[in-house]
């Protein structure tokens, strides 16, 4: 530039006017122009490309998951089995026993049974009791129920284990490839949708696992932290923005409020250890205490998206309501919060998005365990999602792969739904000046 | 402005209702529990949840919870004091330290019933897609000491020179040493430092004498890895091992038996003194890397949480400790016949640990 405008000057007035300064400099900056775009072209491209590669690779391993491997069985409810006073004790093994050695008569020899009966998983027998417990009619008929198959023989199925390795090196012998052969050619083979995924809690047997035990851990946890940290935050970030008189004091309040937002999460799992089950023995692994934890986490961050919202309606707002007479908490809750609210819900929205996919602080307090029964309230012994797929992550049976990422699916779908709505809630609610 | 209204006003009535929502939920003190709380070791979990399961299933009493803490995290809340807030049993990866028993005693717990429930192998294993390695565990002392003797002679140790497997032993492959095991922090590790590298360390007759002589020392040369790259830390989860050793035939991992015996088509097991890591070597004690689990039970709290006996008397029943249990499918070794039968009479009378050296 300098040497341009020198140049311009030193030189033949004239001619070297200030158009062709101009000119002379035009390719450099297209050129620096299209390096810029360039590069921020790239930049989105390689997020995205990363962004695929991860929802792809989620995908490919997950998908599977949704389909399990079951098998239909002629079973006869044998009346010597089952009596009607003792139904919870009975030994429905017996009966699938019974089913599969009508199908495969001429399997003897021990080891050879025991490759049969691994055909079914171990579980199928609760589920068999549940179905008789229902309806007890059935005792002395003869029916053909579908039955999960145990996990390796799923893991085959769906082909995990390649028939050409030799035999002892995968989990599914030569013997069991050969009668999946013969049920899948009698249609007594099918993948059926995975129902058990979506509402049995957590189980050591793959087939048997679900996920709803954590979503709804994860649900009340939430609604904890939802319940304390909304109005609260809210009502920390109005009066700080708009009755708080700027002093030492509150700065030195915001200060920590930013600070604590970038504190990482285990820092509150160890705070809530020590005040709320130490201090105030409040029970382990359970919502209530996690909910609280998450909430010391979230805060932060809703305070903050809740006082950028209230500072964006303009003051004559505020000007306006306070000149017709009202009072300054009228001309908050009925003017100015209002405005701001859609700003503060979306600010909430992103903090919780945040909670769910929290694991680290609720190892400290308790929820990173094994539980099987559904929690049905807030003191019951619970884990979350984030949780579920971190243990099943570290599983060793083969089949918890498919579902490690099934979960996964399932908790990218929920913060989908979560960020979506806060986009909704913006564009519906927005008011632009 | 009317829409703008609602939505204050739907607002308003939401938080109310939480605001009420809330206070009912609010006064929560447990101060009775239904069900057995379980902390400790996450190598025992794989088993004691799938054991917790089948109680649970079976009726009568609620599906115990356990947590995986990790050993010493399970002590220290199982040790805490008698009371429903504390745990009932604690699993662990290897015995009661004295100091933990003491810790105990001080809060109370006074009265611990141990139960030993099988064994654990450690295993070193590879891709198929390799060779089968062999080792002596004086290799894999050598080839993942910090410091090993010097191998020009002498009394001195110098810092690990080994590059290659060939380097440490020329019955093995040209192959760069590339070992990914378990952070410092894991059991897993604990136990592979002790049963391999302390085993490989007494091969050297230098080294034996300094066990002698200044044991503080000796445990310092056997149980620092290298930290040039020979050794890596992989993290806690032993599946990513397993991952990572199937991308990379070259690297050799260190985890527990469990996690072969589920990837027996992708991974191999190294012979280790001349016997591979299968169930039955394990369980005869032939495959030397293999430690005992356990797990401890507050006397204090049996009979008042329910189900405790119960649940010892499942664990420790022959279809699922067995020979041919449920558990030994999972990967569990068992404890050799006469040993069971010792550990459930125990258990059977609660006998209470006396003291730990």
């Amino acid at each position: 530039m300098n040497s341009g405008r020198e140049t311009a000057y030193s030189g033949e007035p004239q001619e070297r006017r200030t158009i062709a300064v101009v000119r002379a400099s035009l390719p450099r900056r297209y050129r620096s122009e299209r390096r810029f775009r360039f590069f921020g072209l790239l930049a989105i491209v390689l997020s995205i490309g990363f962004l695929a590669l991860m929802f792809a690779s989620i995908i490919a391993q997950g998908y599977t998951a949704f389909r399990q491997t079951e098998i239909r069985l002629p079973i006869f409810f044998d009346p010597e089995v089952l009596h009607a006073d003792a139904l919870a004790r009975a030994d429905y093994g017996a009966l699938i026993r019974h089913g599969l050695d009508r199908l495969f008569p001429d399997v003897r020899g021990r080891q050879e049974r025991r490759e049969l009966f691994a055909l079914i998983s171990s579980a199928a027998v609760y589920e068999l009791r549940d179905f008789v417990m229902r309806d007890p009619e059935l005792i002395g008929q003869t029916l053909e129920v579908w039955l999960k198959a145990g996990a390796d023989i799923d893991m085959a199925v769906k082909g995990h284990f390649r028939r050409e390795l030799p035999e002892d090196e995968r989990r599914v012998t030569d013997r069991q490839f050969a009668w999946l052969d013969r049920l899948a050619a009698e249609g007594r083979l099918e993948k059926r949708f995975n129902r058990t995924f979506f509402t049995a809690g957590d189980s050591r047997e793959p087939e048997q696992a679900g996920i709803w035990g954590a979503v709804c851990g994860s649900f009340f946890t939430l609604a904890v932290t939802l319940i304390l940290s909304f109005p609260i935050g809210v009502a920390a970030a109005i009066y700080l923005e708009e009755f708080a008189r700027r002093s030492r004091f509150t700065d030195l309040i915001e200060v920590n409020i930013n600070n604590l937002a970038a504190v990482p999460s285990i820092v509150f799992g160890l705070l809530g250890l020590a005040v709320f089950l130490n201090f105030f023995h409040m029970p382990r692994s359970a919502p209530v205490v996690g909910g609280l934890v998450l909430t010391l986490m979230t805060l932060p961050t809703i305070i903050i998206a809740a006082r950028s919202a209230l500072k964006s309606v303009p003051p004559s707002i505020r000007e306006a309501a306070l000149g017709v007479g009202a009072s300054r908490v009228q001309t908050v809750l009925h003017h100015v919060l209002p405005l701001a609210l859609p700003g503060m819900l979306t600010g909430t929205i992103i903090g919780m998005a945040r909670a769910l996919g929290e694991s680290a602080p609720l190892l400290m307090v308790g929820m990173v365990a094994f539980i099987v029964e559904i929690p049905k309230g807030f003191t019951d012994p619970a884990t979350v999602l984030p949780v579920q797929i971190y243990l099943w992550a570290d599983s060793p049976e083969r089949a918890f792969v498919e579902r490690t990422s099934a979960a996964i699916l399932v908790l990218l779908a929920f913060l989908l739904v979560m960020n979506g709505a806060a986009i909704w809630l913006r564009k519906k609610y927005e008011r632009r000046w | 402005m009317k829409k703008r209204k609602a939505l204050l006003k739907n607002a308003t009535m939401f938080t109310l209702a939480l605001v009420v929502g809330l206070a009912a939920v609010g006064p929560v003190q447990a101060q009775q529990r239904d069900s057995i709380s379980i902390v400790g070791s996450s190598t025992v979990y794989p088993f004691a949840t799938v054991v917790a399961e089948r109680f649970g299933k079976a009726g009568g009493f609620k599906t115990p919870k356990i947590e995986s803490t990790g050993t010493g995290g399970g002590f220290k809340l199982f040790c805490a004091g008698v009371g429903v807030q504390h745990p009932d049993i604690s699993n662990a990866s290897r015995a009661i330290k004295a100091s933990e028993f003491e810790t105990c005693q001080k809060n109370g717990v006074t009265e611990i019933v141990e139960v030993k429930i099988g064994f654990d192998g450690i295993v070193l294993a590879n891709s198929k897609k390799a060779p089968q390695l062999v080792f002596s565990s004086k290799d894999i002392f050598l080839a993942l000491a910090k410091e090993v003797p010097d191998p020009k002679g002498g009394e001195g140790l110098v810092p690990n020179p080994y590059k290659t497997w060939k380097e440490v032993n020329p019955s093995l492959p040209e192959v760069k040493i590339e070992v990914l095991g378990p952070p410092p922090t894991s059991g897993t590790r604990d136990a592979f430092l002790e049963l391999a590298m302390e085993r490989g360390a007494l091969a050297f007759e230098s080294l034996k004498k300094l066990a002698k002589e200044d044991a503080k020392k000796f445990q310092k040369i056997f149980g620092s890895l290298r930290e040039d790259g020979g050794y890596v830390d992989a993290g806690e989860n032993d599946n990513l091992i397993v991952q990572k050793l199937v991308a990379n035939p070259n690297a050799v991992g260190i985890f527990g038996f469990s996690f072969l015996d589920q990837n027996t088509d992708k991974i191999q097991g190294a012979k280790v003194d001349g016997h591979v890591p299968t169930f039955e070597n394990i369980a005869d004690g032939k495959y030397p890397l293999s430690r005992p689990l356990f797990f401890y039970v507050k006397k204090a709290h049996v009979g008042v949480i329910p189900g405790i006996k119960e649940y010892l008397a499942e664990f420790t029943s022959e279809k699922a400790w067995g020979k041919d249990g449920y558990l030994s499918e999972k990967g569990l070794i068992p404890l050799p016949e006469a040993e069971r039968k010792k550990v459930a009479e125990n258990v059977k009378n609660l006998t209470v640990l006396k003291d730990v050296k």
